[in-house]
């Protein structure tokens, strides 16, 4: 049984589809990649997955509970957790207080209690915070636990944005782009917690464009293109299938906008170099 | 529907038409300023202020209206570019809770400056041609109106000329949409911004000026006009031209129409009470873009 | 976080404390007492309204219409109907609170400018109401109001109202420095930080800024109805639109999202106008100018801006401005 099944989901944005009667089932325990060029609907999706934008037509469904339509809120309740591609770290507050922000639905209390803290209030924040330094440290972050989160470099707010939604206790989590912006050794890294993440039971969905990081840990890739399914299926299938490589080299050529397209050139060449030598190109996409 | 009807009708439309025009400049102003620089410009009343009391000053003196009311207007226009280059632009970048504290600072310091200069007490300008009422319909109207309406409308059709004919204007129009991008092609950002005050500053005195003669002007007009005025323009869509003249109309007339039908004691209020509602279910006004959030 | 006294919420609250106790000591007419009695009721609204403004990123523009309401219902029920002060202020706190409840979840659907003009609006329109209902609220002459009695024993004297209201003061500090630490006050800084980041994990962004808009105008209106009792005459000047404006100020002036930087603001600015008044012909444009000079050189507030310098290790490396990426 899927953990999360996606019927005819579709976005348009002012007559645009972003994404286009999209049917899509995620297994659980797996490493789900989402791959596509630029613009080919894989945030839109994400954002759909986790209600921040309601679909124009479609249902999402997960552990067989109908979501289409909630809040994010109520996405995250339900087990669904997310980072983001432009990062939304609280940079308002401290790197260990983001994580602390994540065990919000863990740890709910009623008003009175918060105002007036109740004992039992102070017991479970100090639980709290020790859970949220743990998470820092199985991220990776032991050196940040007293810094504030204006004070971290990139890589960091990065992992901080994992390990809070690591803190929500997701049994899935989607993963926008978190190697954009890395230096080759960070994103290396990135393998081993993903595949730490699918050992504490975790479904990851993963949207790159680091083929070297999509090819290393996925079990199953969805080809997105101009919003619609191109290819799904096991990773060494998709990086041989033919409409693949066209998409991503023939997108250069459709590219839409002058100024665009010497960027997304340079990714098309070294995704197909990736797709099809795996090769070391760190792609970074184009998006910001 | 009596006799009486038409005619009564009539009446609080024109009144409501009048100040809805000047509602429209003070709101035009807002938005000006809004699309170059995202600042809500609360010294945008003190503008008009100050354009209504240079008036009355000048024409006190004996200087020739035709003299007086030019004069006036560079007047405020030197006050607005002092406010953009003195307050505004050192404090770039701050935060939009800041910026309104500056710009509320400005006015309670131009305020206070108007109470020196001037005084506390209510001061008239006379009429521009006369006070001779003149029939409409029933209604009668005043010369002022008249004048109210032709100068409103002649600003607002060099306004659209400017933003959408000439390059200076689309520089300010390109400010707006993306500062950076402007930036980049070669606009000075930094007159853009100036400009925009000018501007504004501009049409806030020639609202205070044109509306001197039909009510009183005193050192602290500026706030009931400055806030109907960006009510306006929020009802309108904030940054939008057309929306900004809709809204300035629809909240003259609505407030005009209320106080002769409902309750003149609740006229104010109930203009806010109509741009509250139409945030409630419109919140982006009437003309106003829907911005998302992009993630 | 162990608590101990260099912990802010410890320390900070026992420094004010000593303040409160000590300041008597230097008050040396009724005049002071007056000037700190206001000094403390200020104070608790910006307590409240940093809690709002600092904290969660709401704006507003509106909270001297709560004020205004939660002195002029405790006047009316007490004054025109004779109702025990003590009932006359919770009655009005709840109205208070009930409309903020009521007009909040609309109204904070709204950001930047759109919610600053519909607080403001909210606020005009709650002045108009009692500027023109003069029946009930003497209209632009105010009205007379009762002392504060609880049973037989009547609050009069200004010494012992000080320390009622200092009481009050400690006591809202408290119940803001608890909330902010506490799960719920955690996700209205988050969501300040990034409403949709806050979003998806699990934070329903409209509630929370409803319950604490709730909250600033619960403290709002207390602080009023005690205003309307102490002073034992009100006018509508309080409910201003420019009242509204200096409470902001206070806030940000202060400090924002810094709550012993709500009551120094408070402090500063209720201060200020006393000896402004010398300035007499002057005072208007001082104040602006004050408003401009602070915004403009003290951006973060007072306390924020004293505390980096004393605390510099805190932050070891350069600021990274929120939303800059470091993406090449």
């Amino acid at each position: 049984m899927s953990l999360l099944r996606v019927e005819n989901l579709s976005k348009e944005f002012g007559g645009v589809h972003a994404v286009e009667g999209l049917n899509y089932e995620i297994q659980p325990g797996a490493v789900h990649s989402i791959i596509g060029p630029n613009g080919a609907g894989k945030t839109t999706l994400l954002n759909m997955l986790t209600g921040v934008y309601i679909p124009s037509d479609g249902r999402i469904i997960f552990e067989e509970h109908d979501l289409t339509g909630l809040a994010p809120f109520e996405y995250a309740a339900h087990g669904i957790a997310r980072t983001f591609q432009n990062l939304q770290v609280f940079f308002n507050m401290s790197a260990l207080e983001n994580v602390m922000v994540g065990r919000y639905l863990h740890e709910r209390c009623g008003l009175a209690s918060a105002l007036l803290r109740f004992p039992r209030l102070a017991r479970a924040e100090r639980a709290c915070r020790d859970e949220a330094a743990e998470l820092m440290r199985y991220v990776g972050l032991q050196d940040y636990l007293s810094t504030a989160s204006t004070a971290m470099p990139y890589g960091a707010l990065k992992r901080l944005e994992i390990a809070r939604a690591l803190a929500t206790q997701p049994r899935l989590i989607l993963l926008d782009e978190p190697a954009a912006g890395l230096n080759p050794t960070e994103a290396l890294d990135l393998d081993v917690l993903i595949g730490r993440l699918t050992e504490r039971g975790i479904t990851v969905v993963l949207v790159e464009h680091n083929m070297r990081l999509v090819m290393g840990v996925s079990d199953h890739i969805l080809v997105l293109d101009y919003g619609r399914k191109l290819a799904e299926g096991a990773a060494a299938a998709v990086r041989n299938d033919p409409r693949v490589i066209e998409a991503y080299l023939g997108s250069s050529v459709a590219s839409d906008g002058a100024a665009a397209s010497a960027g997304s050139a340079a990714s098309a060449a070294s995704a197909a170099s990736a797709a099809s030598g795996g090769g070391q190109a760190d792609l970074r996409g184009t998006s910001h | 529907m009596s006799a009486q009807f038409m005619p009564q009708f009539m009446q609080y439309l024109l009144s409501g038409l009048t100040v809805g025009a000047i509602y429209a400049l003070v709101a035009l102003g807002f938005s000006i300023i809004f699309n170059a620089s995202h600042v809500i410009n609360f010294a945008q009343g003190e503008f008009v202020m100050i354009g209504g009391m240079a008036t009355v000053s000048l024409s006190a003196a004996e200087v020739p209206l035709g003299l007086a009311i030019p004069l006036a207007v560079a007047a405020v226009v030197l006050v607005g570019l002092a406010l953009e280059k003195f307050a505004v632009e050192p404090a770039r970048g701050a935060s939009v809770i800041t910026l309104i504290i500056i710009t509320i600072g400005a006015s309670i310091f131009l305020r206070g400056l108007a109470t020196l200069v001037w005084d506390k007490q209510l001061h008239v300008l006379k009429a521009f041609s006369g006070d001779a009422p003149i029939a409409v319909a029933g209604a009668t109207l005043l010369p002022q109106s008249l004048w109210v309406f032709g100068i409103t409308l002649a600003i607002v059709l060099a306004l659209s000329w400017f933003f959408g004919r000439t390059l200076l204007g689309k520089a300010m129009l390109a400010t707006s949409h993306n500062r950076l991008a402007a930036q980049l092609v070669g606009i000075n950002v930094r007159h853009v911004l100036l400009l925009s005050y000018g501007m504004s500053a501009a049409l806030g005195a020639i609202a205070g000026i044109l509306i001197a003669p039909i009510s009183f002007t005193t050192y602290d007009v500026g706030v009931m006009l400055g806030l109907k005025g960006f009510a306006a323009a929020i009802l309108g869509g904030l940054g939008s031209g057309v929306g900004a003249v809709v809204g300035g109309i629809v909240l003259g007339v609505a407030e005009s129409m209320s106080a002769g039908y409902v309750s003149s004691a609740y006229k104010d209020a109930i203009a806010l009470v109509i741009t509250l509602a139409v945030l409630f279910f419109m919140p982006s006004g009437l003309f106003g873009k829907r911005g998302g959030e992009r993630v | 976080m162990r608590q101990n006294f260099a912990s802010p919420r410890v320390g900070g609250m026992v420094a004010l404390a000593l303040v409160i106790a000590l300041l008597p000591v230097g008050l040396s007419n009724n005049y002071f007492y007056d000037v700190a009695i206001l000094v403390g009721l200020n104070a608790i609204v910006c307590v409240g309204l940093n809690l709002l403004i600092g904290y969660a990123g709401q704006i507003s523009l509106g909270h001297a219409g709560f004020y205004g309401l939660g002195a002029y219902g405790s006047a009316i029920l007490s004054s025109r109907y004779g109702w025990p002060p003590l009932l006359s202020m919770l009655s009005a706190t709840l109205v208070v609170a009930a409309l903020a409840f009521v007009v909040g979840r609309p109204i904070l659907r709204l950001k930047g400018h759109y919610l600053a003009m519909a607080t403001l609006g909210l606020g005009v329109i709650i002045f108009m109401v009692i500027a023109t209902e003069d029946k009930l609220t003497g209209g632009p002459d105010g009205m007379s109001v009762v002392a504060f009695k609880i049973g037989s024993f009547a609050l009069r004297e200004a010494q012992l109202w000080y320390w009622v209201v200092g009481a009050l003061l400690l006591a809202a500090v408290w119940l803001a420095l608890n909330l902010i630490d506490s799960p719920a006050g955690r996700a209205l800084r988050a969501l300040h930080g990034s409403e949709v980041g806050a979003e998806v994990l699990g934070i329903d962004a409209a509630r929370h800024k409803l319950m604490v808009f709730v909250i600033s105008a619960v403290f709002a209106s207390v602080a009023g109805s005690l205003n309307a009792h102490f002073s034992g005459f009100i006018t509508p000047s309080k409910v201003t639109f420019l009242h509204s404006i200096e409470l902001v100020t206070m806030v940000v002036f202060g400090g924002m999202a810094s709550t012993f930087g709500a009551v120094v603001g408070a402090a500063a600015l209720t201060v200020l106008p006393q000896f402004l008044t010398v300035l007499k012909d002057y005072e208007m444009m001082v104040f602006g100018a004050l408003m401009m000079g602070t915004m403009i050189f003290m951006p973060r507030g007072v306390v924020p801006s004293l505390a980096r310098l004393f605390a510099p290790r805190r932050r070891p490396e350069g600021e990274r401005k929120p939303g800059s990426e470091g993406a090449a």
